[in-house]
C-alpha cells in the first residue's frame, strides 16, 4: 500500500507513546514518509481504563512524504477495550480497520470489568472492524513480573513484523534510550520486543507493505519542538528564558541537555513574567535571547513585550499554541492566539508574527526570528502548535550556515553624534547601542521618548515614535515574496490557511480537484506584516475562504448573523486588511483537522453549495 | 568575572580615565522639592566616583514610580522598565553580561507588591548586584495610595479611614529568603550612613539589598518624623564586617556592635521595636553567584556547527 495509519492507545503510563515515537523514528529512519500525532490526556496518570484517559500516538506512513495525519487509522493496537471504543467513538478508526486487543480484561477476576469488556464488544460489532484478541499481559509474564512497564514494547515487536520494520535499527534505538539503566534493563526490552515480534509472526495472519523510496537527500527526522530548540542554537541565540507551560516545555528540556555544549543556558524563571524580563535583560545587553511559551504564558507576557516594542529591543517568542481561552486544553491543538499576538498589548505595538507550518520550518523560523528581530529591533514572535510540537516528522538535513548565528558582541565605542533611536524617517530604522560602549550612554524607558530617549510627551515626538516603530514593518513587508498558490491562479473556491493545517488542507484541496471542484489554496507564513499581493491573488477566486483550528460563529447557528458574526482569526485579518469579503470555516477538535471534515468544508463552502 | 571582561576586550588595565561625581550626572532631576530621592542620587554619585566606575560598564535598571525615575538622572547606561519588573531584567542583564556593575532602584511598590514575587526570587539568585528599595511608605506618583509598607492606620486615597493591615517588613521578610546574602538598612535623612551602606553594598559579592527609609513630602513627610528629630530613637547596628561611621557617633549614641554573620540575631534585630535599627543585618559572602554558576565558555561558531552535526547525525534518516 502507498501509506497505512496506525494508532497506538492505553491508559497512560503504559508507554503507546514511546512505543508509538518508536516505530515513527524508525520508519522514517527506514525512509518512509512518516507524520505522528500525539494522543495526550492532561493528567499525568489519570484513573486507568477511563475512555478520556486514552493516551496513545497515531502515525501515518507513506512511500511518499506525509503531511498531515490523515482521517482514520487501519490499524489499532489497544491496551484495554476503554481506550479503544474512546477512539471509535472519536470517529478516529477505518470502517475496516484492523484492531490488535489486549484480551486479559474479557476473563479478568472483576466482575465489572468482564462486563465492561462485554458492553464494548458489543457497540464495536456494529462497524466492520476486524478485531483480534492478543494475549499481551500473558506473553510479557513469561519475561517481566511487570508486564504494564513491558507491554509497549511487545506491541512495538508486533508492528515490527506487521510493517517488516528493521529490528536491529530498533534495538540499537532501545539501546541508546535505556543507555542510564543498569545494562539488564535494555536487555529485558529488546527480549519483549522480540517476544511481540514472534508471536506475530506466529499468529497474525496479515503483513502491510508500505514500501520504501530512500529520498536521495540527507534527511533527519525529529519533533517540532526538538526543531525549535535545535533552530534556536542554530541562530546563535544562547539563552532560554522560560517557565514550564505545556505543550511548549520540552523545548527547554531537550536544551536543558545539550544548550550548554554549544555555551547557552535554561534559565528558568520564578514566573512567565520574569522569563520575559530576562530574556528583554539580555537581549538589552547585547545577547538576543528567546522565550517559550504557551497561551496561558502568553497572555502574563503581554506587557513585557510591549516594553521589548516601545525601546525597540530585539525579543523572540516562540508560542506553541494550545487550546484556549484560559488553561482550555493544555495537551490540545488550536490556532486561537493569532489576534492576541499580533495585537495582544495594550497600546500601539507592532510586531513580527509567522506561523511554522511543518517541523522543518520550525527549525528555520527560529533563525529567521532572531535575524528580523535584530534587524529591525523589534519582537518577533512564531507560532507552532500542540500538533507540530510532539509530532514527529522527517525533513531536509539543514545545511548548516555560520552566518545564521548572531555575530559576538559589538563595544567599540559609538559614532560620535549618533542616537540611541537614530531613526532613518524613511525605514524608522536605527542602530542599537549595548552597555559597554563608550559614547553611547543613554537610558532606555518605556515612557514615550525622543530619538535621544528622552522622555517625550508632546504630540510630535510621540506621533514620530508610533510611526517609527510602524513605518519598519511596512518596509519590511516589501521584502516579502508573494505567496504562492496551490492549484490554479484561478478558480471558484481560494482556501487560505496558517500554520500545521497546510498538509491537511493541501490533501483536501487534490481531493476536492479530483472531484471537479475549482479549488486551490494558499498558507501563510508571515502574518504580521502580511505577505504581500494577497488582494490581487483573492481577484482570481469567486470566494475566499480560511480554514482554521479556532472557534468562528456559523451562520444559521441561534442569533448568527452577518451583522453579528465572529470570523476566524485569520479570516478577520484578511477581511481588515484587503476589504474582500472572505468567509470561513473553522473546527476546535482539540486535534488536528482531518482531510475528510476540510473536505467536507470546502465543498459547504463552494460558490453556489450549502453555506 | 575578570575572565570575562577581558574576554569582552574591556579590561580596566590600560583605561587612564577618571571621572568626577558631575560626570556621572544626568538631566536635572524632577523630583518634588524635599525628596529624599535627591539625596540618595548624590549618595550614589558619591559612590560611583568613589569607586571610579566607568560610566559605560554600569547599568542602572529601574521599574516604575518616582524612584524609578532615577536612572534618567545619572550619565551611565539606564532601563527604565515596567512596574515590579525591574529585577528580571537586572537578572538577564548580569547572566549574559557579568562584566557589567548592575545596580536596580525600586520602590516600595514596585518592589514589596507588584513585584515582589521577583524579590524573593532575585534574593535567591544572589547574583553580584546591589538593590535599593527606596522605601517611602507610599504610592507616590499614582498621587497617595496605600503600599504594603504603609504604617498602619495612616490615611490614603485608598484607604481613606486608614490603612487596615500592620505594614509589610522587607528586611524580616528578605532575610527569610534561603540564600540571602547582604541585607541592610539606612535612612535619608542620614546621608553619611547612605553612604557608607551604599559602599559596603557595592564591595559585597552577591546580591546586596539595601532598604532606604525615606519620606514622601507630598504624602508620607510625617513618617519617621520623631526619629528625625531624635537620634536617640535610632539604632546603629555597627560592626568592621558591616557599616560603622565613626564621624555619627557623637549624634547617634544608641549603638549595638552586631556581627553580620549572626542571622539569628539578624532576624530578631529586624523584628519591629521602639527603635529603628540601621546597619547591616546580615551578611554572606559564601552562598555562589548564579552568574558564576551558570557560567558557559564563548563557543565560535564554527564549534556549535560541528557539535550540531554531531546531533543532526542522532536524528538522521
Amino acid at each position: 500500500v502507498p501509506e497505512h495509519t496506525v494508532e497506538i492507545v492505553s491508559d497512560s503510563g503504559e508507554g503507546a507513546q514511546k512505543c508509538g515515537q518508536a516505530f515513527g523514528m524508525v520508519s522514517a529512519k527506514m525512509g518512509n514518509g512518516v507524520w505522528t500525532v500525539e494522543i495526550i490526556p492532561a493528567e499525568i496518570q489519570p484513573p486507568p481504563r477511563e475512555p478520556a484517559g486514552a493516551s496513545g500516538n497515531r502515525i501515518r506512513i507513506g512511500t511518499k512524504p506525509v503531511t498531515n495525519w490523515g482521517d482514520a487509522a487501519h490499524l489499532v493496537v489497544a491496551f484495554n477495550e476503554q481506550v479503544l471504543v474512546a477512539r471509535h467513538r472519536l470517529e478516529a478508526l477505518h470502517e475496516d480497520a484492523i484492531i490488535l486487543v489486549e484480551n486479559m480484561w474479557k476473563t479478568h477476576d472483576d466482575e465489572d470489568i468482564r462486563r465492561q469488556w462485554v458492553e464494548v464488544m458489543d457497540e464495536l460489532s456494529h462497524a466492520s472492524y476486524r478485531i483480534i484478541e492478543v494475549p499481551m499481559e500473558e506473553q510479557c509474564l513469561t519475561i517481566t513480573d511487570n508486564p504494564r512497564r513491558g507491554k509497549n514494547m511487545f506491541v512495538l515487536g508486533l508492528l515490527s513484523c506487521i510493517y517488516g520494520r528493521d529490528v536491529e535499527l530498533i534495538r540499537e534505538m532501545i539501546r541508546t534510550q535505556f543507555r542510564k539503566k543498569a545494562p539488564d534493563v535494555a536487555l529485558r526490552n529488546i527480549e519483549l520486543m522480540d517476544l511481540g515480534y514472534h508471536w506475530a509472526e506466529e499468529h497474525l495472519d496479515f503483513r502491510v507493505d508500505v514500501s520504501i523510496e530512500k529520498p536521495d537527500t540527507a534527511m533527519i527526522v525529529m519533533n517540532g519542538n526538538q526543531a525549535l530548540a535545535m533552530g534556536a542554537i542554530a541562530s546563535g541565540m544562547e539563552l532560554c528564558a522560560m517557565y514550564p507551560i505545556t505543550p511548549a516545555t520540552s523545548v527547554s528540556h531537550y536544551l536543558g541537555e545539550i544548550f550548554e555544549e554549544f555555551g547557552g543556558i535554561v534559565h528558568q524563571a520564578e514566573d512567565e513574567i520574569a522569563a520575559a524580563g530576562v530574556a528583554i535583560g539580555s537581549s538589552y545587553a547585547g545577547k538576543v535571547a528567546f522565550t517559550v511559551t504557551s497561551g496561558p504564558g502568553l497572555a502574563l507576557k503581554t506587557e513585557f513585550i510591549g516594553l521589548a516594542t516601545m525601546v525597540e529591543v530585539p525579543l523572540v517568542v516562540l508560542n506553541v499554541q494550545r487550546g484556549g481561552p484560559s488553561t482550555g486544553l493544555p495537551t490540545k491543538v488550536e490556532q486561537s492566539d493569532l489576534l492576541a499576538c499580533i495585537y495582544g498589548q495594550p497600546g500601539d505595538a507592532p510586531k513580527v508574527v509567522m506561523a511554522a507550518a511543518t517541523i522543518e520550518e520550525c527549525f528555520h523560523m527560529v533563525i529567521t526570528a532572531r535575524r528580523i528581530a535584530e534587524a529591525l529591533r523589534c519582537v518577533v514572535m512564531v507560532l507552532t502548535d500542540a500538533n507540530l510540537a510532539t509530532g514527529v516528522q522527517p525533513f531536509a538535513r539543514p545545511a548548516l550556515d555560520p552566518r545564521w548565528q548572531a555575530a559576538p558582541i559589538d563595544l567599540s565605542p559609538v559614532p560620535e553624534g549618533a542616537q540611541p533611536y537614530g531613526w532613518d524617517p524613511e525605514l524608522g530604522l536605527s542602530r542599537r547601542f549595548i552597555p559597554g560602549q563608550p559614547g553611547g550612554l543613554h537610558t532606555l524607558t518605556g515612557l514615550s521618548h525622543d530619538e535621544n530617549s528622552k522622555v517625550a510627551y508632546d504630540p510630535e515626538s510621540h506621533e514620530r515614535g508610533c510611526a517609527m516603530r510602524s513605518r519598519k514593518l511596512a518596509v519590511f513587508q516589501e521584502t516579502l515574496k508573494r505567496p504562492e498558490i496551490y492549484g490554479e491562479d484561478t478558480g471558484d473556491l481560494l482556501i487560505v490557511g496558517w500554520g500545521s493545517t497546510r498538509g491537511a488542507i493541501e490533501e483536501a484541496v487534490d481531493r476536492a480537484r479530483a472531484e471537479g471542484q475549482k479549488v486551490s489554496s494558499l498558507h501563510l507564513r508571515f502574518l504580521s506584516p502580511l505577505e504581500p499581493g494577497l488582494r490581487e491573488i483573492f481577484a482570481g477566486f469567486r470566494k475566499v475562504a480560511t480554514i482554521e483550528i479556532n472557534y468562528s460563529d456559523r451562520l444559521g447557528d441561534p442569533h448568527i448573523s452577518a451583522e453579528n458574526r465572529r470570523y476566524g482569526q485569520l479570516a478577520w485579518l484578511l477581511r481588515a486588511q484587503t476589504l474582500v469579503d472572505v468567509d470561513c470555516w473553522t473546527r476546535v477538535p482539540g486535534e488536528p483537522l482531518r482531510p475528510m471534515s476540510i473536505l467536507e468544508g470546502i465543498r459547504s463552502m463552494m460558490p453556489g453549495g450549502r453555506s | 568575572m575578570e575572565t570575562s571582561c577581558s574576554l569582552l576586550g574591556c579590561g580596566t588595565d590600560d583605561d587612564d580615565r577618571s571621572w568626577g561625581m558631575e560626570d556621572y550626572a544626568g538631566v536635572l532631576p524632577r523630583w518634588c522639592p524635599g525628596c529624599g530621592d535627591h539625596g540618595i542620587l548624590t549618595s550614589v554619585e558619591r559612590l560611583l566616583e568613589a569607586e571610579q566606575l566607568a560610566p559605560e560598564r554600569t547599568v542602572f535598571v529601574s521599574g516604575i514610580g518616582c524612584s524609578s525615575r532615577f536612572p534618567h538622572y545619572l550619565k551611565t547606561y539606564g532601563f527604565h522598565g515596567i512596574h515590579g519588573r525591574a529585577l528580571p531584567i537586572a537578572t538577564g542583564v548580569k547572566l549574559r553580561r557579568p562584566d557589567l556593575d548592575v545596580f536596580v532602584v525600586m520602590g516600595d511598590g514596585d518592589c514589596t507588591s507588584i513585584g515582589a514575587g521577583h524579590w524573593i526570587h532575585a534574593v535567591r539568585y544572589n547574583m553580584n548586584m546591589v538593590a535599593l528599595l527606596l522605601d517611602n511608605g507610599i504610592y507616590g506618583l499614582t498621587k497617595n495610595q496605600t503600599s504594603p509598607t504603609t504604617p498602619q492606620g495612616h490615611t490614603s486615597n485608598t484607604q481613606p479611614r486608614g490603612s487596615y493591615l500592620i505594614p509589610l517588613n522587607p528586611i524580616a521578610a528578605t532575610l527569610g529568603v534561603s540564600n540571602a546574602s547582604f541585607v541592610a538598612q539606612t535612612a535619608d535623612w542620614i546621608p553619611a550612613h547612605v553612604y557608607a551602606t551604599l559602599q559596603a553594598a557595592y564591595r559585597h559579592r552577591g546580591f546586596s539589598f539595601v532598604r532606604i527609609l525615606q519620606r514622601c513630602p507630598a504624602y508620607t513627610a510625617d513618617l519617621f518624623e520623631e526619629a528625625v528629630r531624635n537620634p536617640k530613637m535610632i539604632e546603629m547596628l555597627v560592626h568592621p564586617d558591616g557599616v560603622d561611621v565613626p564621624e555619627l557617633d557623637k549624634i547617634f549614641t544608641q549603638k549595638r556592635v552586631h556581627d553580620p554573620k549572626d542571622l539569628d540575631t539578624g532576624r530578631h534585630l529586624a523584628e519591629p521595636a521602639d527603635k529603628i535599627r540601621l546597619g547591616v543585618f546580615f551578611r554572606d559572602e559564601s552562598h555562589p553567584r548564579y552568574e558564576e554558576l551558570r557560567h558557559q565558555r564563548v563557543h565560535t561558531a564554527q564549534e556549535k556547527i560541528a557539535r550540531m552535526n554531531q546531533e543532526f547525525d542522532k536524528y538522521a534518516v
